[in-house]
């Protein structure tokens, strides 16, 4: 809102989401910078790419489920390969909207923009990374995704402590010189989650650091290597079916630089169970509690496993 | 601004450098190049304000061509216009690590837009058409596509849109050879009326001999005089127009002659010109 009033050329367009996305007020503050293109995903990802080529900075904003698969072609085409300064906004990602089945979830969505060259993939942990993240992308001249909620989520960071650096995750937990048991590296609406099962772990006994890797694509994979290499275990944990996520990314980084074991946590390959998204997380173990557990459980099946080894 | 006798005798040394280009690279779509390209002939010469020294001003004229197979036709335009050079398009077209791929690339000068899948150019459009607006511009954008290429919905969503937002600066150009790979587009999937469909979504329509160079002008000029509706101009066009052996065929659609269609098509290209230069 406050960037629309000194940049003329920032764009918001919305396929009949605006209330969703939180737009009204923004479609009612600057008529002449506001798209509505009705529930036409196709349609948004293309106009919004025209504008861009022609010097707007447009945001194109719809449900996540709908702006990655239904346009999948027009943010490869369109917004990747033609290079235009598209920032794809994905609401309501994940199982927001619980209760509605798969054909609202976007659990495909890391996987499939992450497949797209030139694309960039964003899930930021909080409203106020959310605003950070946001500043930054305005900054800057290339395409982007960014997937976020629908339902507030608890804080992980602070207004006055919300260290961000464009493209390096954030340490949540722990740092890059600390040796811990687990590192679990976690992105969008779990990483406060994988906060507090590390306060539980600690607790217990069990040193855990947390990296916030808000930044999917391009992957900060020097910070990869360093939640890795000072743990003994790697969990990741995303809102996301089991492949070409998150876990699927550091895998492919731990195996090349720093052999670890490395344990996906995510949703399954399976249509989710309908729920609200807290329900639906301690279901998949993917609260606070379950992530301990995976933690937990993991340590040991390496342990044994690197027992039997020997 | 081009005279129409200097037009008549282009269109067929434009169709000529076209099918040299797709017989130097060993493949193209010859048949929708030589459909649509006096359209796209017409448009460069005589409407659009847009040359290698202006292809970065911001109140350049936009197109882009969504029909992006016919890129060979796109070729010989943008090398008569002097953005991109014949021999050097020719020699390297289709060819390892070439610039010059079978489709529009916008890190070649003149090409905004990246297509090849069909159905991405007119929502496209209508993003550049409301750009114009939103900054007060008076440049135009035209988009060109095919007819088969109608098929595909997300056309139809920038249809709702373009006459939505009363883009008079948009102009569609429908390139209707009534063939596409399989066949008929009528056995395929039926296209007609084109005239009533793009009525009824609100836009200024004009149908037309496609091939027909100052028929073409005149509905651009049209066009570009229409206000509140942006206008969609149906080519009537024949695929493959220029040679018998070629045209209304849709096997043409992508088919790379041999050594002596080759040479019968550039007499045939020949004989054309000689007829229209005589008039």
């Amino acid at each position: 809102m406050q960037a629309a009033k000194t940049d003329r050329d920032l764009v918001v367009l919305c396929s009949d989401s605006r209330g969703s996305a939180s737009l009204t007020p923004f479609f009612e503050a600057y008529p002449e910078q506001s798209v509505e293109v009705g529930i036409a995903e196709q349609d948004l990802v293309g106009i919004a790419a025209g504008l861009a080529s022609c010097g707007k900075r447009a945001f194109a904003a719809s449900p996540a489920s709908f702006i990655t698969t239904r346009s999948y072609e027009q943010c490869k085409v369109d917004c990747a390969y033609s290079d235009t300064n598209v920032k794809l906004i994905g609401i309501s990602g994940g199982v927001s909207y619980g209760a509605l089945g798969m054909s609202h979830h976007s659990c495909q969505d890391i996987a499939a923009m992450s497949a797209i060259p030139n694309m960039r993939v964003y899930l930021p942990s909080d409203r106020f990374q959310t605003a950070r993240l946001v500043q930054a992308l305005l900054q800057d001249e290339k395409t982007a995704y960014v997937r976020v909620g629908r339902n507030a989520v608890d804080d992980v960071y602070t207004e006055e402590n919300c260290p961000f650096e464009m493209d390096h995750a954030t340490w949540v937990r722990g740092n890059a010189d600390q040796e811990v048991d687990v590192a679990l590296i976690a992105c969008g609406e779990l990483v406060r989650p994988a906060a507090d099962a590390a306060d539980m772990l600690t607790e217990a006994g069990v040193k855990a650091s947390v990296l916030d890797m808000y930044c999917v694509k391009p992957l900060d994979a020097n910070g990869v290597l360093a939640a890795a290499s000072h743990a003994r275990v790697v969990l990741s944990v995303e809102e996301a079916s089991p492949y070409g996520g998150l876990g699927s990314q550091i895998a492919q980084v731990v195996g090349e630089g720093c052999p670890r074991p490395v344990r996906t946590l995510s949703l399954p390959d399976a249509p989710v169970v309908t729920g609200t998204s807290k329900e639906v997380f301690a279901h998949y173990g993917l609260d606070a509690q379950g992530i301990a557990a995976s933690a937990r459980e993991f340590l040991t099946a390496a342990e044994n496993q690197r027992g039997r080894a020997n | 601004m081009a005279t129409v006798s200097e037009l008549k005798a282009l269109r067929w040394d434009l169709r000529q450098r076209c099918v040299d280009i797709i017989m130097a690279g060993g493949g193209g779509h010859i048949g929708g190049d030589m459909s649509v390209i006096d359209a796209l002939m017409v448009l460069y010469k005589n409407h659009l304000n847009i040359t290698p020294e202006t292809q970065n001003d911001p109140n350049r004229d936009r197109f882009v061509l969504s029909k992006g197979h016919a890129m060979e036709a796109y070729y010989a335009i943008l090398c008569e216009q002097g953005f991109l050079d014949f021999d050097d398009v020719k020699a390297r077209f289709s060819k390892f690590d070439s610039p010059y791929i079978g489709h529009p690339n916008n890190k070649l000068p003149g090409i905004e837009m990246n297509s090849g899948s069909l159905g991405h150019g007119l929502p496209v459009a209508v993003g550049m058409a409301l750009a114009a607006r939103m900054d007060g511009r008076s440049y135009r954008t035209y988009v060109a596509m095919g007819d088969g290429e109608l098929a595909e919905g997300s056309v139809w969503e920038g249809a709702m849109a373009g006459s939505n937002f009363g883009l008079d600066n948009l102009c569609a150009l429908i390139d209707r050879n009534r063939l596409q790979i399989s066949g008929s587009t009528e056995s395929v999937m039926k296209q007609d009326s084109q005239e009533e469909r793009w009525a009824s979504f609100g836009w200024n329509v004009l149908s037309i001999p496609g091939n027909d160079i100052e028929a073409i002008d005149a509905a651009l000029t049209l066009a570009s005089e229409t206000k509140g509706k942006p206008t969609a101009i149906i080519l009537n066009t024949t695929k493959g127009f220029g040679s018998p052996l070629m045209e209304n065929k849709a096997s043409w659609h992508h088919h790379l002659p041999t050594q002596e269609e080759y040479e019968q098509i550039s007499a045939d290209f020949a004989a054309h010109k000689e007829a229209d230069i005589r008039g």
